[in-house]
């Protein structure tokens, strides 16, 4: 700002124009042709072959057209627009609140906040595996194995009752699943209700404070104490915080899924 | 008269030379007025990196967004034309658009598909910029813009859902909304309601619905919000978004 109002000061002679030129690109980056008509080209045939997609696929298929609306007949299964199907699934591993509001706004916010978490200042503007080994990573599993592909679940996986179908099994309305799920307390051992409390609130509580811990021995480990530092305590805390969220979702579908665990820690509040 | 003195005498007149202010002659300075001057391409800058054009780094998916935007914004001011937003009327237009309107079939598919295929490109368009590193300094905040505009293009498609007012929509909608009863403290399921003092007809779920349950006054709301509400929403951070990428360059390492 400062230089650039002295710039605009030593300009010899009112109404006299003169170019100063900002910021000037230099180096191996400087290699710029034209937007016209190098990029402008590349968009008109990109969007002239989308809209002829676009069309050709709308006559080939029509919009679906149910029959009228009527609440007081209720489809089995109501299933979500598709897009919001991997949130729909959700709720087989946790509670309405946590899967519907508490976890899209966790991979809201958390979408918000990656660039401010994320210190690498390698791989901006290129591709590269190797930079960000570990940032790619992450955004895989979060975005590629538990949303697109609890979308594919969600969609085509699950039937009547939002019981598990396989592709090749026909939807059966009255297919009975045994309601078998106990909490993880319970399968521990523990049968007295103050002590189930206690054991699930260490075990949630346990698990991010544990997490955490190995998380920032591991990151000193592979970054070192220096790294550390510069990253500093509120964008670690928070970068712990929302993966061992994400994790915390795989282990608790994992634990469905293989042990038929239902809640790890029941509150009289909320249960997790 | 030959023709090519009928050209000159139309682009030489008063008329067209207030309104086109250089021809389409190959020179540099002319490839620049192209972008500067053309109030639609100015969003881009005059000159681009090399590599950024490319196809396979660009993938195109930011531009194939904007493109779902637009086509769905120009089908659906021709949907608005034959559609009621009311419980006795919605069901039946959207039958008399499906078989009486010229057109009215492939506006209606072009819009949901569109849509679709809007929410698919979004999401590999984040993709991409994720994989480039594009929301690296100094383009932090424009990542940010783009998180809201995801967010908007998932309730544009969601309010739309509930349009066609068939069975398919509302028990979308329902099943889409009913986490709204379950929000901690502001939700008559959620943890916490008791403090709030929300029920069934007064909580999140109900300002939502405009009721307590899906109802001719849901539509209602839905429509404004998808046809209006959002729409202008989705316009100003698309013009914030489209602003910011200029300002700090096209793909590439910062300026």
């Amino acid at each position: 700002m400062a230089e650039e109002q002295a710039a605009l000061q030593v300009v010899p002679g009112a109404g006299k124009r003169i170019e100063v030129p900002i910021r000037k690109a230099q180096g191996p980056g400087d290699d710029k042709v034209h937007t016209w008509p190098y990029l402008v080209r590349s968009e008109f045939i990109c969007a002239i072959l989308v809209t002829v997609l676009l069309i050709v696929w709308s006559l080939l298929s029509d919009a679906p057209l149910e029959e009228p609306a009527n609440p007081t007949k209720t489809p089995n299964p109501s299933k979500a627009p598709w897009y919001f199907l991997g949130l729909q699934e959700m709720l087989v591993f946790f509670d309405p609140w946590h899967a519907g509001v508490t976890l899209p706004s966790l991979i809201i916010v958390g979408l918000m906040v990656l660039p401010f978490i994320d210190i690498n200042p390698k791989g901006n503007g290129y591709y590269c595996f190797n930079d960000r080994k570990y940032e790619i990573m992450t955004f895989f599993l979060g975005f590629h194995i538990l949303w697109v592909s609890l979308i594919i679940i969600g969609t085509f996986l699950r039937g009547p009752g939002w019981n598990w179908f396989w592709f090749w099994e026909p939807w059966d309305v009255h297919k009975v699943e045994a309601m078998t799920a106990v909490n993880l307390p319970y399968l521990m051992g523990v049968r007295n209700p103050t002590l189930d409390f206690i054991v699930g609130g260490a075990l949630v509580i346990g698990f991010f404070a544990l997490g955490t811990a190995a998380m920032y021995w591991w990151v000193v480990r592979l970054k070192g104490r220096e790294f550390m530092k510069r990253w500093g305590g509120v964008r670690f805390g928070i970068t712990a915080f929302l993966f061992l969220n994400m994790w915390g979702v795989v282990l608790k579908m994992l634990m469905r899924h293989l042990f038929a665990i239902k809640y790890i820690w029941v509150t009289p509040w909320i249960n997790i | 008269m030959a023709w090519d003195d009928i050209k000159r005498q139309i682009t030489e007149s008063d008329v067209w030379q207030s309104m086109f202010r250089h021809g389409y002659e190959d020179t540099p300075r002319n490839r620049i007025l192209m972008v500067s001057g053309n109030v639609w391409l100015h969003l881009h800058p005059s000159k681009v990196r090399r590599h950024a054009v490319r196809m396979r780094f660009t993938w195109c998916m930011g531009g194939i967004t904007f493109l779902m935007f637009l086509v769905t914004t120009v089908t659906g001011i021709y949907l608005m034309f034959y559609y009621r937003p009311t419980a006795e009327y919605a069901y039946a237009d959207m039958k008399y658009l499906e078989f009486d309107m010229p057109f009215g079939m492939l506006m209606r598919n072009m819009h949901r598909w569109a849509a679709h295929a809007m929410v698919i490109a979004v999401w590999l368009h984040m993709f991409r910029v994720f994989l480039t590193g594009s929301y690296k300094p100094p383009r932090e905040f424009n990542w940010v813009v783009g998180v809201i505009l995801l967010v908007l293009t998932l309730l544009l498609s969601f309010t739309g859902y509930l349009l066609p007012w068939d069975q398919l929509s509302i028990w979308a909608v329902t099943v889409g909304s009913n986490m709204a009863r379950a929000t901690p403290f502001l939700g008559h399921e959620g943890p916490g309601h008791e403090l709030m003092g929300v029920n069934p007809i007064y909580d999140a779920r109900a300002f939502l619905f405009g009721g307590g349950e899906i109802g001719p006054h849901t539509l209602l709301r839905f429509y404004i919000l998808h046809c209006i509400f959002f729409p202008l929403v989705t316009s100003l951070f698309l013009a914030v978004h489209f602003w910011r990428i200029r300002r700090d360059g096209f793909s590439g390492p910062p300026l």
